[in-house]
């Protein structure tokens, strides 16, 4: 595991804001554990226990309400709902993403810590769906930071969301969800196209 | 020496078993709240797959010494709380240093964990958690008045602070519990018992939804791993120290686990009924009821 830490401060006036609480150190790639047998077992660890971060984007949102009702009850899957970034190890982008959502959804998401997966959820995350030639709304969500499963529809309904988690649980299980560490290593393109669409940027590069 | 040895093999043992109690005990609850909202719920290993989780979280943050050391003060009081207890009456193994300390010792290592806690959260600087924080202090202190009246009143019955020996004047049928002998130190220390479990209405602390999750919002991986270690000694710790003090201990590992589920219980069905309380009603409530209770009972043996 490695352990980051902040710089106490040093340059606060060069920076512009307070380091003690936002660390602006770039994110490295950390590679899963050597020993294949533990990886693998890590990956069934993670894979059944998700941990969502409860923020809703947009509209999408209301479709994931009735997954913790005794309808559909994603408990089952060990999947439950964290109020915190920190803490979450899934993040549902539900549906549209506007250019003033973007900036928080790229503060919580370098919040989570690696390894970290996205599904992006409706249309509108893939290619903009309905929104696709408005002025305020972003069309690729993988542009701008790294999408794991994509559940299509507008508005899919909790079933299809359901069959989206049996996907990315596939994918955490063979090892290929590794969307923390493709944000490390093409981390300049993505923070290039993050400030492409934000055009008013007062935040850390990069705020752990 | 050898036998100190042998004492600490014993303790370890009884450790790994008591984790291994609290842990599935998590889980059971987990599917007992989940029938009662007619639900399916996690499976009762969910508990262990959680640990195994945040344990392989490949990154960490911290924020400070103080935000480091947060959560091993905290298991620390879990683990300190529970070597104290003589956890079966009259087995060997499971005494653990049960008479190097006594009632007092056990009391001061209750409060112990929260306040590491509290000083590592306060580190995190998330508004939160200071929030979470000063909730969580001042409904544990409060529930702290009643439990410690009860204390005193079956300190004051049994002339011992000695848990070990209040258990074994407790012997010989129900009829010899304190709960039976002493009902009005047993109702105060049920209340304080409901406050000290971390379940609605006394849950206010942790208010998932309306302070995330309070003081430990900031801590993940590692950090959180501890504090899930924590619950599972922390919580039966505490169900055997009711269990020792009011309803008569255990001799034989079967009862003991039947007497701790059926007391945990008591907090989880208060918990799924209630909503949660604020912190000014929680307060409220624990100085009325509950700590005059516990005068009542301190009284009684003091004329």
């Amino acid at each position: 595991m490695t352990i980051i830490t902040g710089d106490d401060n040093k340059n606060k006036e060069d920076k512009g804001f307070d380091t003690e609480l936002f660390c602006d150190a770039l994110p490295k790639e950390i590679a899963p554990v050597s020993n294949k047998t533990i990886q693998k077992f890590y990956n069934w660890a993670q894979a059944n226990s998700l941990w969502i971060l409860a923020f809703g984007t947009g509209c999408g949102s209301i479709e994931m309400r009735p997954l913790y009702t005794a309808r559909y009850d994603i408990s089952r899957f060990g999947m439950a709902p964290r109020p915190t970034p920190r803490q979450s190890s899934l993040f549902i982008i539900s549906g549209y993403a506007s250019v003033k959502t973007m900036k928080r959804i790229i503060r919580s998401y370098e919040q989570m810590q690696n390894p970290k997966f996205v599904m992006g959820l409706g249309s509108c995350t893939i290619n903009g769906g309905m929104y696709w030639d408005s002025y305020n709304t972003i069309n690729r969500l993988d542009h701008y930071i790294p999408v794991d499963t994509y559940v299509a529809g507008c508005m899919p309904r909790p079933e299809a969301l359901i069959a989206g988690f049996e996907e990315l649980k596939k994918r955490i299980l063979a090892g290929k969800a590794e969307g923390a560490n493709e944000y490390a290593k093409n981390f300049q393109w993505y923070k290039a196209n993050q400030k492409k669409i934000i055009k008013d940027w007062d935040m850390p590069d990069y705020n752990w | 020496m050898e036998n100190i040895w042998i004492k600490l093999f014993y303790a370890l043992m009884s450790m790994l078993l008591i984790f291994n109690y609290g842990m599935l005990l998590a889980g059971v609850v987990l599917k007992i709240v989940a029938r009662v909202h007619g639900r399916f719920g996690p499976p009762v290993w969910q508990p262990y797959v959680n640990l195994l989780k945040v344990l392989s979280v490949r990154s960490a943050i911290s924020h400070g010494i103080m935000f480091y050391l947060g959560p091993v003060f905290r298991l620390a009081g879990g683990i300190g709380l529970f070597l104290f207890m003589p956890v079966v009456f009259g087995s060997v193994w499971l005494q653990n240093f049960s008479f190097s300390g006594d009632l007092l010792l056990v009391i001061y290592f209750i409060f112990f964990g929260q306040l590491g806690m509290a000083l590592g959260a306060a580190e995190s600087g998330h508004p939160y958690s200071p929030m979470g924080i000063m909730r969580g202090l001042a409904q544990v202190s409060v529930s702290e008045v009643p439990f410690a009246l009860a204390v005193i009143a079956i300190a004051a019955q049994h002339g011992t602070m000695s848990i070990t020996e209040i258990v074994a004047a407790q012997q010989g049928g129900f009829l010899h519990w304190n709960m039976v002998t002493n009902p009005v130190a047993t109702l105060a220390g049920m209340m304080a018992f409901l406050g000290m479990m971390m379940n609605s209405p006394f849950d206010l602390h942790l208010a998932p939804q309306e302070i995330p999750v309070g003081p430990p919002t900031e801590y993940h991986s590692t950090f959180l791993g501890f504090m899930q270690a924590n619950r599972a000694f922390f919580a039966s710790a505490k169900l055997i120290l009711f269990m020792n003090l009011f309803f008569g201990g255990a001799t034989n590992i079967p009862i003991l686990v039947l007497k701790t589920f059926l007391l945990y219980m008591v907090s989880v069905f208060v918990g799924v009924v209630n909503p949660r309380f604020k912190l000014e009603d929680s307060l409220r409530w624990f100085i009325k009821i509950p700590t005059v209770t516990g005068i009542i009972a301190v009284l009684i043996y003091t004329f």
